[in-house]
């Protein structure tokens, strides 16, 4: 039995901490939350790339560190931790991903040597309407080559560079890579709950696209593809429920009421302890998602999806109550309670939201009970 | 990470098996999950017996003692290896886990030397004499009284809670001897013969049907002062050390495989709106259940593997029972809902899945009151895992005589 990280992947874990720490203090979140220009922080990207996180996962031919997932699972987690403005999981949990998944030769040596040097941003252009995504929604077409129809919201699509576009193309869905500085797309900021995580509407007239993977396999692939985000964006989840549950934690110490300080009463001890018993609940299913990913699994679809549900409710859970136990202040604008509500918010849909994974966990329980 | 074995583990876990397919007895085991009623302890003692002369039973304690001096990995290979088989119920975990270990801890030698091994072959059991009527969560508010009588010492009061009081050679009692004092300074702890003059033992009556606990009177009951175990007045520190040897078990998660069979329910039920199995209310709860049943699981693991690496396990394990108390109770009311007016049979022969939701129901209130209620295990969390100050008492400098006591 051996259920937890290696001593080198939590060096790494110390070390990006210690990056983030020095990098990414809350006054660079604040720098893009401020702003509504800015959909991301240049600089810490630029930096984040210097370090060579982007290719944490992409094998050295391809210009990556080829350290493995496990490592990108740790920093994963203190890139939660520190709420960082950076297009990171769009680029390399799920483009990334989607390319070393169902990329062909050509296509896995023109893009991923370019994602860990920095100079490619990523986006995951799948939905066009409220709602679960499902075949009905996808309207997109592709002819001829060229790629037709509107996208949105399309996380970090104001900065991308290439996205992965799910459209029909002769009737079939199918993932469509775009480079998106070929012309034919039009880009138009939105507003959103997290503006320090931007999303824009991508309209595209004859954009060249270009197939990633299987025709008629769009949707399944991108299933696969969040099958992966999922795990990763869980370590940032847990990692963002720790950092809340010490910001609690901290207030409740210095904050007196009648008296004596408001950690000493019961109804916020309890309230911590509940944040406390989520954020295990969920660690422990990220570390399951970590294994199955890294071990390529048969269970991954089922992992992945526990590890979702189970993160984005605790991370939801202690963001939310972080912010009631500071009280008024945690209604200002000026604590920092409300980054992590947006944050939770923004990334326990990002992927898909809760009520989705659990009806994705509950089949895969069937599918495995009728095995 | 993995779920292999080390080498070394792997080598241990063959050894351990092999032997439990030639010595583990064919039959059936206990499945109440507050504890065993036991009837016939026959084959318990049996099972614990072979166990000990390999050195299976109390595999961390040192030989001297009758354990197998071995580490706290091997105790857990053990424990997986032996969930495989239909092993007897163990009456024997109160006193191994808890009241013999204290001893051990804070008794004098001669104890020691009397009670560790015959525990260990199951010879002898133990019960723990700490909850009182005016104390559960609040132990150290016990009122029993140990009076000096020249050499010895005479008790009068009532112990309850009381789990295997009924089969017990001996029990651990925690009594007030100076209620002067602040409470936790006049207490005292004694071994005590269960089958000594002055004890009566009467079976509690559950809402569940089961007898699973007891009250335990003592009238009289003499004490010599060598069943003292530490010193006069310290008897809540000796307390304290039953009280950790009880949190160092692994354990919890008693609800493991309880949403499949929620399931195995739904595929067979109507709502109004379809067959249950669809049902989408009822997908998301079982989504709900079965991430924190795994979560359980896994946080287990993060635990054994902190064993297995020789580490010290983090605190993580603190929430199991908190998690799955509140689990069984929330899944047995669920599938009560499914069953809609049938919910209301216990009959095993008419009520779905032989009537197994009812009984959970019906047990449940106790998993989450029995060895820590939900709100002291969270007042832990809270005071030992987060660094959250006491609560402001009104009982700790006060002569225990004067603290108000209501009913």
């Amino acid at each position: 039995m051996d259920f937890d990280f290696s001593d080198d992947q939590k060096f790494l874990k110390g070390e990006a901490r210690k990056f983030l720490e020095a990098r990414c203090p809350v006054s660079v979140v604040r720098g893009v939350l401020d702003d509504p220009t800015r959909s991301h922080d240049a600089g810490l990207w630029a930096a984040v790339a210097e370090q060579g996180w982007l290719g944490t996962a992409i094998p050295e031919a391809y210009g990556g560190l080829g350290l493995g997932r496990l490592e990108l699972c740790v920093i994963a987690e203190e890139l939660g931790r520190a709420l960082a403005p950076i297009p990171f999981a769009s680029t390399v949990y799920m483009l990334a991903e989607a390319l070393m998944l169902a990329g062909t030769e050509a296509q896995k040596r023109a893009w991923l040597p370019r994602i860990a040097a920095g100079e490619i941003i990523g986006c995951l252009a799948t939905v066009e309407k409220a709602g679960a995504l499902t075949e009905a929604q996808v309207q997109a077409r592709v002819e001829g080559g060229k790629l037709s129809g509107v996208k949105m919201p399309v996380t970090d699509g104001q900065a991308a560079n290439l996205a992965l576009v799910l459209a029909r193309e002769a009737g079939k869905v199918s993932l469509f890579l775009v480079d998106l500085a070929a012309g034919g797309v039009t880009r138009e900021a939105l507003q959103t709950l997290d503006p320090t995580r931007g999303a824009a509407r991508l309209t595209f007239e004859g954009a060249r696209a270009e197939r990633l993977g299987e025709a008629g396999e769009g949707l399944s692939l991108a299933d696969a593809v969040l099958d992966r985000a999922a795990v990763y964006l869980a370590f940032e989840q847990v990692g963002g429920s720790d950092r809340a549950l010490e910001m609690a934690k901290a207030y409740a110490l210095e904050r007196y009421a009648f008296g004596r300080p408001i950690g000493s009463y019961q109804a916020i001890k309890h309230k911590l302890a509940d944040i406390y018993i989520k954020t295990e609940l969920a660690r422990s299913n990220a570390y399951y998602g970590a294994w199955a990913l890294d071990s390529g699994a048969a269970e991954l679809p089922l992992a992945a999806a526990a590890a979702r549900v189970s993160a984005s409710e605790a991370f939801w859970f202690a963001a939310k109550e972080n912010l009631q136990t500071h009280g008024g202040m945690g209604f200002t604008w000026a604590v920092d309670c409300h980054l992590f509500y947006r944050r939770a918010q923004q990334l326990g849909l990002v992927a898909g939201g809760a009520k989705a994974w659990k009806e994705k966990l509950v089949s895969q329980l069937e599918r495995r009970n009728a095995a | 990470m993995n779920f292999n074995d080390t080498p070394e583990e792997a080598a241990y876990r063959a050894q351990v098996r092999a032997w439990l397919e030639a010595n583990a007895p064919k039959g059936g085991g206990a499945s109440d999950p507050l504890g065993d009623e036991a009837g016939d302890l026959g084959p318990a003692r049996a099972w614990q017996r072979t166990k000990a002369e390999a050195g299976y039973a109390c595999i961390t304690w040192p030989k001297a003692w009758g354990g197998g001096g071995g580490a706290p990995w091997q105790a857990v290979i053990f424990a997986q290896e032996e969930a495989r088989f239909a092993t007897p119920g163990n009456p024997f975990a109160i006193g191994l886990g808890m009241c013999v270990p204290t001893i051990l801890t804070c008794g004098n030698e001669a104890d020691k030397e009397r009670f560790a091994r015959p525990a260990v072959l199951g010879e002898e059991i133990w019960c723990q004499l700490f909850s009182e009527p005016s104390g559960g969560s609040d132990a150290a508010a016990a009122r029993t009284r140990a009076v000096r009588d020249g050499e010895g010492w005479v008790v009068n009061g009532q112990k309850v809670w009381t789990s295997g009081a009924h089969y017990s050679d001996f029990g651990l009692l925690l009594t007030r001897t100076d209620p002067d004092v602040p409470k936790h300074k006049g207490m005292t702890m004694f071994w005590i013969d269960m089958r000594a003059a002055g004890v009566e033992v009467r079976p509690i009556h559950q809402m569940s049907g089961a007898t699973n606990f007891n009250e335990v009177y003592f009238t009289d009951l003499r004490l010599s002062d060598a069943q003292r175990v530490g010193e006069v007045g310290e008897g809540w520190k000796v307390a304290v050390v039953t009280l950790m040897n009880e949190r160092l078990s692994v354990g919890g998660g008693a609800s493991g495989s309880s949403h499949t069979r929620v399931f195995q329910l739904a595929s067979d039920i109507a709502t109004l709106a379809g067959p249950a199995s669809k049902d989408a209310a009822l997908r998301e709860k079982i989504a709900d259940w079965f991430v924190q049943a795994e979560g359980l699981k896994y946080t287990t693991f993060r635990t054994q593997t902190a064993l297995s690496r020789g580490q010290t396990p983090g605190p993580e394990n603190s929430i199991a029972k908190v998690v799955s108390a509140s689990l069984m109770q929330d899944m047995a009311n669920a599938a009560l809902e499914l069953e809609d007016q049938f919910g209301l049979l216990t009959d095993p022969a008419l009520s779905p899945l032989g009537a197994s939701f009812q009984q959970m129901l019906l047990s449940a209130p106790g998993l989450r009151i029995a060895g820590g209620t939900d709100e002291i295990l969270r007042n832990i969390i809270a005071e030992r895992v987060l660094g959250l100050p006491p609560d402001v008492r009104l009982d700790k400098d006060v002569a225990f005589k004067d603290i108000p006591s209501g009913r």
